[in-house]
């Protein structure tokens, strides 16, 4: 009913749109993290209105998608960039924010500009948080992916979707399964990264 | 803005219909809740007082957390079949995880000093756990019932898929006969509920949180 080959190019077309989504994201809300943390005032309000994207279905998100964008893999690619920002730039700011000030000040007081000490103590030391942040959103993306086959954007809900339409068991497993393993796998690998790059001084 | 007045339009004609989705889809969320407090609120409580079973516990509530909705519902479809049940049955495993996590997390985070202070004032075990233990976990608590319950009414929306009904057979609808109208008829409700009950649950956290540990 379906074949390998299929199968393997579903996969494919599954994590090339979850991995864009969340790498776009990644690339706005990391910068407007630190935006934030550098305008506090700011930060509560954005945050918020993206927090309420967060809150909004994901089918609703992707389904408002439609009217504007039509179907396809660009209004899936759009819904599930909204959908990413929230996790990563609220740790982003988080994190940021918590660094202790003593570091910060102790980078100032080595004569350390403003950039170098975003680079070389405050990033660092945040980046356990964003990573974080970007595993909670990969997998949510991984998950939510799979509605993009409503819309015409391919990926391993095809199947299932075929799956519930025709009453076959053997469809809905065959997207199922591999999907699930698919965001099982993301976790425990950026989960493994995250403790990795944590800084060595901070590692318990 | 032809669309909204076409929109305008269609919920003029088919409010009672959309009505009873609406209040199809929150009773689905809120069941599922309530079975997930039912079960999490205990476990939560036995995995701080055995706290080896701690970790094993919160393990699987996360994977669990980790299955993609579409494939969980497949699966919980191969048992229970094409019924509400099934969408209930998703509703509650997803609702474990926040439930569990924030009840554990409130009792085990009370600064154990305050319950020496409880004892030596003479309180007995059971005043010490509905006089101080109880409310200061409750809002803790509270947050993590709030998650659960909009993430629930998120995820209600795509369980008419599983025969549930809600909203989300409004927006199905829509996208199949690629009625953009319909699509929003189903999508913006559902949406509005689930910032409604975001509100709505974090006024509640606030009312519960003993009035010391309120911040501003």
């Amino acid at each position: 009913m379906i074949t390998w080959e299929k199968l393997g190019e579903l996969t494919l077309q599954h994590l090339t749109l979850s991995l864009s989504a969340v790498l776009l994201a990644t690339l706005v809300a990391v910068p407007g993290g630190i935006l934030l943390s550098r305008n506090r005032r700011a930060a509560d309000p954005i945050i918020a209105v993206v927090g309420m994207f967060q809150t909004l279905p994901a089918i609703a998100l992707l389904a408002f998608m439609i009217p504007l964008m039509g179907i396809g893999s660009r209004p899936a690619l759009a819904a599930l960039f909204l959908y990413a920002l929230l996790p990563i730039l609220s740790n982003t700011y988080k994190g940021l924010v918590s660094v202790d000030p003593a570091a910060k000040e102790a980078a100032r007081g080595m004569g350390m500009t403003a950039f170098q000490m975003l680079l070389f103590v405050e990033l660092p030391l945040a980046f356990r948080v964003i990573m974080s942040g970007i595993r909670t959103s990969t997998v949510l993306i991984i998950g939510w992916a799979t509605l993009g086959a409503y819309v015409g954007a391919g990926g391993l809900g095809e199947p299932i979707i075929s799956g519930f339409a025709m009453v076959s068991p053997r469809l809905i497993l065959a997207g199922g399964v591999p999907v699930t393993l698919m965001a099982l796998l993301a976790d425990f690998l950026l989960g493994y990264l995250e403790r990795k790059v944590t800084p060595r001084g901070l590692q318990v | 803005m032809q669309l909204l007045q076409e929109l305008i339009t269609y919920v003029g004609d088919q409010w009672p219909r959309l009505l009873g989705l609406t209040v199809q889809h929150v009773k689905l969320a809120l069941v599922a809740v309530l079975y997930g407090v039912a079960v999490g609120v205990p476990v939560g409580y036995l995995i701080s007082r055995f706290r080896r079973l701690a970790e094993p516990v919160l393990w699987v509530t996360n994977a669990i957390q980790t299955i993609p909705a579409l494939a969980l519902i497949g699966f919980a479809m191969l048992i229970f079949g094409l019924s509400p049940a099934t969408g209930i049955f998703c509703l509650f495993l997803y609702s474990l995880m926040p439930i569990i996590r924030q009840t554990y997390t409130a009792i085990t985070s009370i600064d154990p000093a305050v319950i020496e202070a409880a004892a030596g004032m003479g309180m007995t075990r059971w005043q010490i756990f509905r006089i101080v233990q109880l409310p200061l976990a409750l809002a803790v608590t509270m947050v993590g019932i709030r998650m659960a319950v909009v993430m629930s009414i998120g995820t209600a929306a795509i369980m008419s898929l599983a025969g549930a009904g809600g909203l989300g057979s409004e927006i199905f609808a829509g996208i199949d006969r690629v009625q953009d109208k319909m699509i929003l008829a189903g999508a913006l409700p559902a949406a509005l509920l689930a910032i409604l009950a975001d509100a709505g649950m974090s006024a509640l956290e606030r009312r519960l949180t003993p009035r010391g540990l309120r911040q501003a």
